[in-house]
């Protein structure tokens, strides 16, 4: 038995409860059908003026002037500032990387002497209405000299300032002897891979509504998401102000995905537009904004390098990649190309590995995470490697999947790599017992046989798979406060945040199968700075897990209170007592309500002769610790059929095994895995932000920029494994958010790969018609 | 996303309508609004005055006379689509309008609109041009027409002038047992086609090929009746051979090439759409169901 | 400015407007009705689907001026005297929505289209469907939810 799981507080036991484990309806759900959401663009305050942002229409240029006259000079507009207006704050630190040295890359609010992508804020516009907004953004005109740009990350880096090259970092990773495993190895394999930049792109572009209330000297910000916490103390560091003057809110989140909820320039100017100007200021985001401002993802390219014996067995892997960072670094440092490198080799054992990751500056809309970020293109490029050593050694794929798997005998298995500032501890996880289920789900043996009998009609058909390791839960902290009211009432306050991903209902669940009462009484808050003063928001698949964890811990708490004071009311003893549905009963008589929670929370009151000389209330903080992530892990099967003549590729099917430890609520674990699919499968074939010679955007609208609809998305099979609880915390649950997400293109490549009988030619994501007709043998 | 300022008109007949044509300067026709308005958010354009065409209830309709099918400028796309009359007697157009857009875009979407925005890839343009669709015009010395050939000046650019407006197009009824297909290829669903291939076919009595109508759209700038290829096939017994031999001519055609699709792919979708657009329309002359 | 007067989901409203304004910004911000929403005002997306003299349009691809005498139904109109409409039910039920932006246009879509044909084909509704995007769902739930409706309001 591990350490971790010695010293663990009482777990809840395994299976399904009579909430937990269940797949309820949502809490969230009533508010959204009815329309009564609160997305960023609801959100109105009287007097409240519109914010536009002048953005730069040149890659790379040196900022010779900008004439703000005629703007200023239209009726309707308030104020229009350049860098000139907002010199005294500084550029947008970052938050999460070791990695030194990056904070000459850092965006300042408003561009200064150069512009380094389209898309870059350089100047802003204050006016009554969104649309005198843009009137006056049109009138602003800029000089700009053009330079040269950088639009290829593997290219020889340049000059990103004096002094300064376009790359600030290289991520290194090393263990055990690299060289002697490919100077013994019976083969190795090369290979030149390259995911493209594609996003999160939301529904709901982003937004920013600030206002000063002056009669309690507060700002608030509006319209926020994921890292409510981190995002208010450095808007209060930036601007001057103590933290406690400064809340943020979270109404509701149309998509979160890794790119909403970090601290972007227009968060900084409404914020200090609303203390100067003294009106409410809202800012909301339109698309062609969105998909150049909003943060990109994913661009990276490959050079892998495998060791193999002549079992097929991994002796090491080698890589060097190339991480296509954008023009600036911003929030997550240097984390995506971490990730990638930290976690590339997945699921099988490797006894040495090195990988150096080349983080490079280009003109582009400055990158990071988006869901499975790092892994996405990092399990594409090892399966692939994966595939290909399959095929040098004439080796089935599967057989040598299972050659290289960790067995559930090896773990926890310890990798002596670290990402995220952690070290890598796969903590449990059967993955061939996993392969096998998903193989038995997905017919894989008939599929074969069907696919052979469909190629003899002519049908250009394949399947593939592609196993993956995901990460989940990191730390360091998350702290729930639950209180009952004296109606019986749950409010349960979390420093975590929504992105729409149904965090309130899973909180609720968990909270209700500790204490005991219907998951529909509880309240769940989140987002809120105002209402908890820590919290590490939501990102990283670690809400059910941080949030969960302290949420049960917090329930166990006040269950405790209550059934103390219960006790003390029925002169019984606490042992001898339950609490059903809100209802304290004996444990041996459970059908036999007692006393109700309202009536024990109302004798627990600050006035009530009980508590004299006690912190009233029936209310109790908790928090979980975390030194260690928790590892989900799956694969996915892929069938498609290739149009030989066009090169398109539909999926015909799709089988999506994932292990989460222990789904809190199935019917959502299943929604994260087909939704994750969809946008990987965005990845996959369709999506990507193209650019021209010159470094202008070419996805720019939504005709551009391809987001599968439904005609594009095959019946996708869902697998929800429970085989390997987590060990490091009491729920046992791992992060369910990203494996619908992380192997689809390594998954569809491979199947490709089958359906034109030609190993190894898919090499790049997305996988375009052209690409695909240019192997397809059939004469034009 | 804001549309700039502009003045707003909303004449209740096509004289009132042509009268502020001549009288305004920089004017922009509001028909179904899914281009203009676009265009109009993403500031694209910038008229003076927008003249809403929505309010004149005459230039909306579908008729039929002895030869012809006449279809008001603003009859919605939807209203085309639902037609018995347009599917029994044009089934070509009722196929291509049911890969234009989406359910709300047609709707609110109008044939004229389509027409006059002139989109390369725009489904209406092709089978109109496959129909030998003519379109009537109205400006200040009355009603002219023009026939679809013409009509195209270049790249989005119809051959009518400042104070004119389409009121209507003019189809002629092909042979009834005619074969007839469109097809076309895009990334996604509704999406604009990257190539759309209309045909028609008409076949004798002896079972050669009486007539045959092939356009290409999204290929050009203005939609591509294939001359060559529709020579190549009259007078002969349809079969796949032909067909084959009809589909190469697409690899002499001049391609648009554009940063998301090179030339060369979009000759060898053309020949593919054709070859097989080409074996549906027989299949449905010679009355096999398909 | 333009003086113009309509119905939204039964209940008149006289609008005072500059031609220029988007329907959509007008029932938002004019009307307060918020539950329409806003995801790429270039007529992609269908986030902002309403329903206009009963057929679903994209309101951000209409100006205020040209709903001058219509009917229009937004999301806020289809729960009656407190129940929920069976498509709201069954997005629910069917777990059809996670951050639910998407969800009214979707809702708006679907109603338009059932009312006219509830007895739609599985073609033809995946065709209809396909006019809007989710970014979180992958769709199977919203088609699930759309046929379970479909059953119940059958006549």
């Amino acid at each position: 038995m591990s350490k971790a799981v010695a010293d663990a507080p009482p777990r809840l036991a395994p299976g399904k409860g009579r909430v937990l484990g269940q797949p309820v309806a949502r809490l969230e759900d009533g508010p959204l059908v009815r329309g009564r959401g609160l997305f960023a663009a609801d959100v109105n305050f009287p007097r409240q003026l519109a914010m536009r942002v002048v953005r730069s229409q040149i890659a790379h240029g040196r900022l010779v002037s900008l004439d703000t006259a005629e703007a200023r000079a239209l009726p309707g507009v308030v104020a229009v500032w350049t860098a000139a207006e907002v010199s005294d704050i500084p550029p947008i630190p970052f938050r999460a990387t070791k990695v030194r040295g990056l904070e000459p890359y850092c965006q300042p609010i408003l561009a200064r002497e150069r512009v380094r992508y389209v898309g870059e804020p350089i100047a802003v516009v204050f006016a009554e209405d969104a649309y005198i907004a843009e009137d006056a953004a049109d009138l602003v005109v800029a000089e700009i000299d053009e330079l040269p740009v950088v639009l290829d990350a593997a290219a020889e880096p340049a000059e990103f300032l004096p002094g300064n090259s376009t790359e600030p970092t290289i991520v290194r990773k090393e263990y055990g002897d690299v060289d002697a495993a490919f100077r013994a190895a019976h083969a190795v394999i090369e290979l030149d891979l390259s995911v493209g930049r594609h996003s999160g792109v939301p529904m709901e572009t982003r937004g920013a509504i600030a206002r000063y209330v002056a009669a309690h000297d507060v700002l608030e910000l509006h319209g926020t998401a994921k890292k409510q916490h981190w995002n208010r103390d450095e808007i209060a560091r930036l601007l001057g102000r103590p933290p406690t003057g400064v809340h943020l809110f979270e109404g509701h989140v149309g998509g979160g995905f890794g790119v909403r909820g970090e601290l972007y320039p227009e968060d900084l100017l409404v914020c200090l537009a609303a203390m100067r100007l003294d009106r409410p200021v809202k800012w909301i985001e339109d698309r062609r904004e969105h998909l150049v401002a909003t943060n990109h993802s994913r661009q990276q390219r490959h050079l892998i390098r495998g060791a193999v014996d002549a079992d097929g067995r991994l002796l090491a892997i080698d890589d060097v990649f190339f991480h296509d960072q954008g023009a600036y670094v911003r929030t997550h440092g240097a984390r995506v190309a971490d990730l990638a490198a930290g976690m590339l080799p997945g699921p099988y054992r490797l006894p040495a590995y090195r990988v150096a990751g080349h983080f490079r500056l280009t003109n582009k809309t400055p990158a990071a995470t988006y869901r499975a970020p790092g892994r996405f293109e990092t399990t594409f490029v090892r399966e692939r490697l994966m595939d290909a050593i399959a095929v040098r050694l004439d080796l089935d794929p599967i057989e040598l999947r299972r050659r290289n798997l960790v067995t559930e005998a090896e773990m926890p298995h310890v990798r002596p790599v670290d990402t995220l500032g952690v070290d890598v501890v796969l903590d449990s996880g059967d993955y061939i017992g996993l392969m096998d289920q998903a193989l038995a789900q997905f017919g894989w043996d008939a599929v074969q046989r069907d696919l052979t009998a469909r190629r003899a009609a002519g049908d250009c058909v394949g399947a593939g798979l592609a196993f993956f390791v995901e990460k989940s839960g990191l730390g360091p902290s998350d702290g729930v406060r639950i209180s009952i009211d004296a109606t019986g009432g749950v409010e349960l306050v979390s420093g975590a945040a929504s992105v729409g991903q149904g965090m309130e209902t899973a909180l609720a669940q968990i909270c209700a199968e500790a204490l005991g009462v219907d998951y529909r009484r509880i309240r769940v808050v989140r987002g809120r700075t105002d209402r908890i003063e820590f919290g590490n928001g939501a990102h990283a698949s670690r809400v059910t897990v941080m949030s969960g964890s302290a949420t049960y811990h917090a329930a166990l708490a006040v269950r405790g209170m209550a059934l103390d004071t219960a006790a003390q009311l029925l002169q019984a003893r606490p042992e001898d007592l339950a609490i059903e549905d809100g209802q304290v009963v004996r444990a041996a008589a459970p059908g036999v309500p007692l006393i109700a929670l309202a009536e024990v929370a109302r004798q627990m009151g600050p006035n009530s002769p009980l508590m004299r000389g006690r912190t009233p209330g029936l209310t109790a903080e908790r928090w979980f610790y975390s030194e260690h992530m928790t590892y989900p892990y799956g694969v996915h099967l892929a069938l498609v059929r290739i149009d030989r003549a066009t090169g398109e590729v539909r999926v015909e099917k799709y089988l999506v095994a994932n292990d989460v430890g222990r789904a809190v609520n199935p019917m959502m674990v299943e929604g994260q895995m087909v939704g994750g699919f969809a946008q990987g499968l965005g990845g996959a074939l369709f999506e990507e932000f193209r650019y021209d010679e010159r470094g202008q955007p070419l996805s720019t609208t939504f005709a551009d920029y391809l987001i599968p609809t439904l005609s594009e998305m095959p019946a996708v099979d869902v697998l929800i494994a429970e085989d390997a609880p987590s060990p490091l915390n009491p729920l046992g649950v791992k992060g369910a958010g990203e494996g619908g997400t992380n192997a689809v293109g390594a998954a569809i490549a491979a199947a490709v790969d089958d359906a034109l009988r030609r190993p190894g030619a898919i090499v790049s994501l997305p996988i375009l018609p052209r690409t695909v007709r240019r192997h397809t043998e059939e004469p034009t | 996303m804001k549309p700039p300022v502009f003045a707003y008109h909303d004449p209740r007949s096509v004289e009132e309508a042509v009268g502020l044509l001549g009288r305004l300067e920089n004017t922009r026709l509001l028909a179904g609004g899914q281009s203009l308005m676009p265009m109009l958010n993403m500031r694209f354009v910038f008229p003076d005055h927008v003249i809403d065409l929505n309010r004149i209830e005459t230039l909306a309709g579908i008729v039929q006379d002895a030869e012809t099918i006449r279809i008001g400028a603003m009859t919605r796309q939807r209203d085309i689509a639902d037609s018995a009359l347009v599917r029994d007697r044009l089934p070509l157009l009722t196929e291509a309008l049911a890969h234009v857009g989406h359910r709300q875009t047609r709707n609110r979407g109008t044939i004229g609109g389509s027409l006059c925005h002139l989109d390369p890839a725009a489904e209406l343009v092709a089978a109109a041009a496959n129909l030998d669709a003519t379109i009537e015009i109205a400006g200040p010395d009355g009603v002219r027409t023009l026939s679809m050939a013409a009509f195209p000046r270049g790249f989005m650019t119809p051959a009518i002038e400042p104070d004119e407006m389409v009121t209507a197009v003019r189809m002629p009824l092909p042979q009834r047992g005619h074969g007839f297909s469109f097809m076309e290829f895009a990334r996604r669903h509704g999406d604009f086609a990257i190539v759309s291939v209309a045909v028609l076919l008409v076949l004798a009595p002896d079972r050669r090929i009486a007539r045959a109508s092939i356009t290409l759209g999204g290929v050009g700038a203005v939609p591509l009746r294939m001359v060559e290829a529709e020579a190549l096939l009259v007078g002969h017994e349809p079969g796949a051979a032909l067909f084959e031999r009809a589909a190469e001519t697409c690899r002499a055609i001049d391609a648009l090439e554009d940063a998301q699709v090179p030339g060369w792919y979009r000759r060898q979708l053309a020949g593919v759409l054709m070859a097989r657009a080409l074996a549906t329309a027989r299949a449905r002359a010679e009355g096999v169901s398909t | 400015m333009h003086d113009i007067a309509f119905t939204l989901n039964g209940r008149p409203w006289s609008l005072r407007v500059e031609p220029r304004r988007t329907l959509v910004d007008a029932i938002r911000d004019d009307c307060g009705a918020t539950g329409t929403h806003i995801g790429c005002e270039h007529g992609v997306c269908g986030a902002c689907t309403i329903l206009l003299d009963g057929e679903p349009v994209r309101s951000c691809l209409m100006f205020a001026v040209q709903a001058d005498g219509r009917a229009l139904r937004t999301v806020e109109g289809l729960e009656k005297d407190g129940a929920l409409h069976p498509l709201q039910r069954a997005f629910i039920d069917h777990h059809a929505l996670q951050c639910g932006f998407c969800t009214p246009g979707f809702l708006m879509l679907a109603v338009g289209v059932l009312e006219r044909t509830p007895n739609i084909s599985d073609e033809a509704l995946t065709d209809v469907l396909s006019s809007n995007l989710c970014r979180c769902t992958g769709y199977q739930n919203i088609v699930r939810a759309v046929r379970a409706a479909a059953e119940e309001m059958a006549p």
